[in-house]
């Protein structure tokens, strides 16, 4: 077995064995999310990186936690191939993206084409993980179909630590579309929610959508013929294929206009960065101070006042979640919607069983038992 | 021989924390088939009159929450569930709940979980691995009378439907708003949500279309105790841990569904099909490599060898081409112009990489023709043999080929024959292997060979189930496929849905003594050399 695996498992013993804990980073592109606890040592994956096993025509990359996204994505550009749901790679203060494959599952955030191809989640196939007991356990495996046991894998995907810490993943992969294409339409805000769900409910190749500030925004993937013929009958202004590409990736990564103007509020009010998760059919919620709109509707970020308490009442009433990304007052980040009690009590056997003692210090959008 | 039958056990001890280990180590020999040595039930005096008397308790406590037609117990009445789709194990429950309402299956569950009595959940019984096996100590539930579609809502594009709706129901119930629910099992006519749910069934479609998981939003039931449940949301992501994606898959052992609510998917305008013959099982091997690696995901991509070839052909006379080794069907859709483009691209492979003969589907009555066959695989080979068992492990594709040479070799080494269908695309066979249960010694056969293609599966970097499921019959092969810890691992994740132990117990995940004696020193991940593999 490789000595960097065996060394992360021995830190994980000792740390049971002296009462310690440790919180787990890669890219350290999340920790604002993910909350930092002062007396955590840190177990660094970054060290264990590297691909493991690439194979095109399996539509499977196996990697080690630490390896970079955009590494990961150089090697199935070279072949053709992407990771679909577009998983935001953050940049450090440098501007370098860092993110890390370990860190996309933990975290299982994912981008634009969330909505049309699925999530983190959906293109997990397997796992190494590392638990609270220091052992090593594989759970899936490199193929698409597997229902041997139950799919613990797949429950990685945003588990921001609670389970252990993700040494390999192995992923699903797909074939670059085609063809892609931007049009962008002028839009109000619930005019722009109607022609989604319109265009949803047809056989078109909507890959990705975004609404701000009365500009709609959508992107086309597939097969050329198809893309051509959808842009022709939705209509829209063509946006240039450069120009397209780079807006869609600042949209990913997080650092588009919307973005920025929102981190500045933060910090000049510390205006507060929601993230609402929704039925995608939920109507125009009342203006706050900025708001985009994502995933055909099912993904709104919402920028609030400081103290405003409303947006996370409103997520709840039309049935979806309220995450504080950043900015208000109080802890920071982290859910406004509790768990149900039967589901807490899962949650708090689950952790009990992969992490007994305790050892690793879950993100904070999984640190129910404070709430 | 069999294990200790915990039957008439105080439910203090069936209810113990240490569930795993108070469930019989060896389930199949409780339940041995019927052919093969004295039903379960022949026990010894006292055993038989503890279980008459545990009956008479669940009895008697489900009579006060549930109508009389119900509730069924007499041996009559609950012989009809004494199996699911693999008929070979078979077991009567203590009675069998045919609850109506949710607030009757919340109530029979607190009622089970009072008395420490295991609760089977049940759909249409089509599963193939045993899941929906009943427990010899406990009431099997069947969902049934939950087949309500109860709301289909086309802006959302989703459908909330009980878990007792049947697979094709769905699809039907939406057709006039131009949507279908995409995963598609063989036995979709018969088979329910729920039982999709349960299995995370995949269907011909699913390289493209996704499995049950990727198809569904949430689900809605109750925890063993009765405790109300909801797992996904109507969004796309909530709070907390993912825990639907362990529901789905889990096989009845985590949560009792009542309600699911799944994704529509626009129905695609047209459909085409390319039915391509091999002489070679290697060139068809490697086409199905060649076709992912060109950047096609087909809609639907299956392999038939030359006897599962000859075998559907007598059955549904649709023209296949006896002469080749092996079939491929490939399919494309979408709108007009993007079939024709993928097509064109799809022949062009198909015929690099050797294709001895193409036909392409001119009209949706030959593409339903190309795939009747396939759909009809299993009725087919039922007509070349008395019995039949149907193998469902996963493998790299590129290993399709070498998995069927090798299968040509179990064939002579067990002298039993075997037919193979592939859901090529994602690498999951489907080899049924013929024989004949009167002959006690052809089952046994059966068994070992089905076993060391499970085996060669996990060998080649694969799985022992893509989509039936382990359930009973494959309890052995876990021990293969996972460590000790692996699998302490997920008997704790069981233990924190249920920590009685009551949901289906016994099945998926093997005891650690029943793994002991399954014996055969298996280490994994290559650090024991499997014979098989010197073949390659």
């Amino acid at each position: 077995m490789n000595d960097i695996l065996i060394g992360l498992a021995e830190r994980v013993r000792q740390a049971v064995a002296a009462k310690a804990i440790l919180r787990i980073r890669g890219g350290n592109t999340k920790a604002a999310m993910a909350g930092v606890i002062s007396d955590a040592a840190t177990l660094d994956m970054r060290a264990y990186s590297g691909i493991v096993d690439y194979a095109p025509s399996e539509l499977v990359i196996t990697a080690r936690a630490g390896t970079p996204l955009v590494e990961i994505e150089k090697v199935l550009a070279e072949r053709g191939q992407c990771l679909p749901f577009d998983p935001p790679r953050f940049a450090d203060a440098d501007g370098r993206l860092c993110g890390t494959v370990g860190g996309m599952v933990a975290s299982g955030l994912a981008g634009p084409g969330r909505a049309a191809v699925g999530g983190v989640r959906d293109y997990v196939l397997g796992a190494l993980l590392l638990n609270g007991r220091g052992e090593l356990l594989h759970f899936g495996g490199q193929v698409m179909k597997n229902v041997a046991g139950y799919d613990v894998s797949r429950l990685l995907a945003g588990s921001w630590g609670a389970l252990g810490a993700i040494c390999e993943v192995s992923l699903k992969v797909l074939p670059m579309p085609m063809a892609t294409l931007t049009l962008r339409f002028d839009s109000r805000q619930a005019e722009a929610l109607e022609r989604l769900h319109g265009w949803a409910g047809q056989a078109l190749p909507l890959n990705a959508s975004v609404w701000w500030r009365d500009t709609l925004a959508v992107r086309l993937r597939g097969a050329r013929a198809a893309v051509s013929a959808a842009a022709q009958r939705m209509g829209g202004e063509l946006i240039p294929d450069e120009l397209g590409h780079a807006f869609w990736e600042g949209l990913r990564d997080q650092r588009d206009e919307f973005f920025i103007e929102a981190r500045h509020a933060a910090e000049r009010d510390k205006s507060a960065l929601w993230r609402l998760s929704l039925p995608p059919t939920t109507p125009v919620l009342p203006s706050f101070v900025d708001t985009l709109v994502e995933w055909g509707g099912a993904q709104r970020w919402i920028v609030a006042g400081a103290e405003d308490t409303l947006v996370m009442h409103r997520a709840e009433r039309a049935g979806g979640s309220a995450f504080r990304v950043s900015g208000g007052v109080g802890d920071g980040a982290g859910y406004a919607t509790p768990l149900a009690p039967a589901l807490l009590a899962i949650h708090r056997r689950l952790r009990e069983s992969f992490d007994p003692h305790g050892v690793f210090v879950p993100g904070r959008p999984m640190r129910f038992q404070e709430s | 021989m069999r294990a200790e039958p915990f039957f008439g056990d105080p439910p203090s001890t069936i209810s113990d924390p240490g569930w795993a280990n108070t469930v019989p180590p060896d389930l199949d020999h409780v339940v041995a088939p019927p052919h093969v040595g004295a039903p379960a039930r022949d026990a010894d005096a006292p055993a038989l009159a503890r279980a008459a008397a545990s009956q008479r308790q669940v009895v008697d406590a489900l009579r006060a929450l549930l109508p009389a037609h119900a509730l069924l117990w007499r041996d009559e009445e609950t012989t009809p569930y004494e199996c699911d789709g693999l008929t070979a194990y078979r077991q009567r429950p203590l009675a069998v709940a045919l609850p109506e309402t949710e607030d009757q299956v919340s109530a029979v569950l607190a009622a089970c979980h009072r008395l420490g009595v295991p609760v089977v959940a049940r759909g249409a019984g089509t599963g193939l691995s045993g899941g929906a096996m009943p427990h010899a100590n406990g009431l099997t539930l069947s969902l049934a009378r939950f087949n309500r579609i109860v709301r289909i809502d086309a802006r959302a594009r989703t459908a909330t439907v009980q878990s007792g709706v049947r697979n094709l129901a769905i699809s039907e119930a939406v057709a006039p708003h131009g949507f279908y629910y995409a995963p598609d099992p063989s036995s979709q006519i018969a088979c329910t949500i729920g039982g999709n749910v349960a299995e995370n069934s995949g269907g011909v479609h699913c390289l493209k279309y996704g499995l049950t998981l990727h198809n569904v939003l949430q689900v809605r039931g109750f925890l063993a105790d009765g405790t109300p449940a909801t797992f996904g949301s109507l969004a796309l992501d909530a709070p907390g841990l993912d825990l639907m994606s362990v529901v789905v898959g889990s096989e009845g052992m985590l949560a009792v569904v009542t309600e699911v609510v799944v994704k529509l998917t626009p129905r695609p305008q047209v459909a085409r099909c390319i039915m391509a013959s091999f002489s070679d099982v290697r060139h068809a091997g490697d086409a199905v490599a060649a076709i992912i690696a060109d950047g096609l995901i087909p809609a639907g991509l299956e392999m038939m060898d030359k006897p599962m070839t000859a075998a559907v052909e007598a059955f549904v006379r649709a023209g296949y081409d006896l002469s080749a080794a092996a079939i491929l069907l490939c399919e494309s859709d979408g709108t007009p112009e993007e079939v024709q483009e993928e097509i064109l691209r799809m022949e062009s492979v198909l015929v690099g990489a050797g294709a001895t003969r193409l036909e392409i589907s001119a009209n949706e009555a030959q593409r339903l023709k190309f795939w009747s066959g396939r759909k009809n695989a299993f009725p087919a080979s039922g007509r070349l043999s008395p019995d039949y068992m149907c193998m469902d492990s996963t493998i790299p594709r590129a290993r399709v080929a070498d998995m069927l040479l090798a299968i040509a070799d179990m064939e002579k080494k067990f002298e039993l024959r075997c037919c193979n269908v592939f859901h090529a695309g994602d690498g999951n066979l489907h080899p049924l292997i013929l024989f004949d249960a009167n002959d006690p010694g052809q089952l046994q056969r059966a068994e070992a060979f089905g076993a060391e293609i499970l085996e060669l599966s996990v060998a080649m970097g694969g799985t022992i189930s893509g989509e039936h499921g382990v359930g009973a019959e494959k309890l052995n092969s876990m021990c293969v496929q996972f460590s000790e810890a692996e699998r302490a691992q997920m008997l704790a994740l069981k233990a924190a849905f249920d920590p009685q132990g009551l949901l289906n117990p016994g099945k998926v995940i093997p005891t650690l003594s029943r793994c002991a004696e399954y014996g055969r020193m298996h280490v994994k991940r290559g650090a024991l050399a499997f014979p098989e593999l010197e073949r390659f």
